[in-house]
């Protein structure tokens, strides 16, 4: 007998629900075996090491005038901003450690990681997606050569590189634009600005603030990586990689830094 | 016996719900063509993917010069891979290297020559498909017809016993079109490479090939010379050999 049974609306919802739910469980699955297959191809010889370099130079030496051109404007409007409220509450004399600290423990390191993620995020994700809808990767393939390796594994350690030295970079850039900018409402020598920005600092205020966007470049280069090998339909899928890799990345790389922040706040 | 350069067993395919191969058999003879014709969407390029591992079948076994493509370890479906070159329709070079770059790229990788070495070993390539001027331009400064011919010398570079071909005359005008069939030929005359060449061009199958498999719905449904082919009474093929008269 031919079944009829209309299926329960109830059921329908339910398939209707499960469906992204499976979507987002299969992107995880997914992601989950391509960082293992970046890790294995990471650590595992040969290493490309002049492939490596050429990537350190796309990701590091390219971004770098950005990085700090983001940085100094940080700065400038660092300075500009506490001024004045610095100045409500009879504490103008912070001005400098406001500029340092918040530059150096938090604003520095996520606008180099989120500028960097724009820049280089997308380019890694339309890079890779285009060369997965020519069959480049393919080719790659076929000529027995491992494409985790090659493409994958050294822009993840690109990135995990350049990132710590790209925000060692904006920081400088930001507490200099700082004192350009606070000198120039009030005169103010660079010697006494750093002297009283860094009063007090210990390298636990530094180092773990810096070295954490080791950590955002992994997301950075990991999300674009996966992004873009897994490009479907054409140019289309092209542009959705790339933007997909921005979006996720910054995303991820915010909701990190919570917990960075807090594990930081903790250990040291 | 010697064993065959290819050897399909059984083999099924299918993407979602729509089977692509249905338990296909068949093996390839040593140092002659094949040419697989069929109708768009028929599994060609498919069968090409399963043969050379870029796709993994749901049923049956594709052995390559006598490894299981499907049981091999990475490090056996790479040395499988490298007595074997891949001619891609789209060419797929690498824009982002030159000419030459693309066809020194397999050699850098897996041979330890020389740098002058494997620069003379490039020209002797680009040579060999009339290209020997071009070595520092990039991929999108030249014609699809010479692409194809790049793409052949980075398949040819590390001296394959076997050279697969998606699509080699598609989007090219006859003149190019007769020069890579006349290359498949030299192949196969001067080197005795064996070559299965995936085409929905009859005139060049009918120049290069020694044997003709058409697929149809995800089975073969003849299997034989050229001559068989214009004498069959398949409906299909009688129909193919009507239209291209």
């Amino acid at each position: 007998m031919p079944d009829t049974a209309i299926p329960h609306p109830f059921m329908e919802d339910l398939r209707a629900c499960g469906k992204p739910v499976l979507t987002i469980l299969e992107w995880v699955g997914d992601l989950g075996l391509f960082c293992w297959r970046a890790a294995k191809a990471l650590v595992s010889p040969p290493f490309e090491g002049a492939e490596f370099l050429r990537q350190l130079d796309a990701v590091g030496a390219k971004s770098l005038p950005l990085a700090c051109l983001a940085g100094a404007a940080t700065g400038v409007v660092l300075s500009l901003q506490t001024r004045d409220s610095l100045t409500r509450f009879g504490a103008r004399s912070l001005l400098p450690a406001v500029i340092v600290y918040s530059l150096l423990k938090e604003t520095g390191p996520i606008i180099a990681s989120l500028i960097v993620c724009g820049r280089v995020g997308a380019g890694i994700g339309a890079e890779l997606g285009s060369m997965r809808v020519t069959e480049q990767i393919d080719a790659m393939e076929v000529s027995a050569v491992d494409p985790y390796k090659y493409l994958v594994a050294t822009r993840i350690l690109a990135c995990i590189v350049a990132m710590p030295l790209l925000t060692v970079a904006t920081d400088f850039v930001g507490v200099l634009m700082g004192w350009v900018a606070t000198t120039l409402m009030e005169p103010i020598p660079l010697t006494l600005f750093l002297s009283t920005g860094f009063k007090g600092a210990t390298f636990g205020d530094i180092l773990p603030p810096t070295l954490k966007t080791a950590i955002f470049g992994l997301i950075i280069g990991s999300v674009a990586c996966f992004q873009g090998m897994r490009t479907r339909g054409g140019t289309e899928g092209v542009g959705r990689s790339a933007t997909s890799s921005v979006v996720l990345a910054s995303l991820f790389i915010v909701l990190a830094d919570v917990v960075l922040v807090r594990l930081i706040i903790e250990v040291f | 016996m010697a064993t065959p350069p290819v050897a399909v067993s059984g083999l099924r395919k299918s993407f979602a719900n729509q089977t692509v191969l249905n338990g296909i058999d068949f093996q390839l003879e040593a140092g002659k063509v094949t040419c697989v014709l069929g109708r768009s969407g028929t599994g060609k390029s498919v069968l090409l993917r399963l043969l050379i591992g870029l796709e993994t079948p749901d049923v049956g076994t594709v052995c390559l010069e006598g490894q299981d493509m499907s049981t091999a370890s990475p490090r056996q479906l790479n040395e499988a891979r490298k007595k074997v070159g891949f001619l891609f329709q789209q060419s797929a070079l690498y824009d982002s290297m030159t000419i030459g770059e693309n066809v020194a790229f397999p050699l850098r990788r897996h041979t330890k020559l020389s740098r002058a070495d494997r620069l003379d070993r490039v020209h002797q390539l680009l040579a060999s498909v009339g290209m020997d001027r071009d070595l520092g331009k990039m991929p999108s400064e030249i014609s699809g017809g010479m692409q194809k011919r790049i793409g052949l010398a980075r398949a040819l570079a590390l001296e394959p016993t076997m050279v697969m071909f998606d699509e080699p005359t598609a989007g090219l005008d006859p003149i190019t079109a007769a020069e890579i069939a006349k290359l498949i030929v030299e192949l196969r005359d001067q080197r005795q490479i064996t070559s299965i060449v995936v085409t929905h061009d009859l005139h060049t199958a009918r120049t290069i090939a020694d044997r003709l498999i058409v697929l149809d719905q995800g089975n073969i449904l003849f299997d034989g010379t050229f001559e068989d082919f214009n004498r069959s009474d398949i409906p299909f093929v009688a129909q193919i050999v009507k239209d291209a008269a």
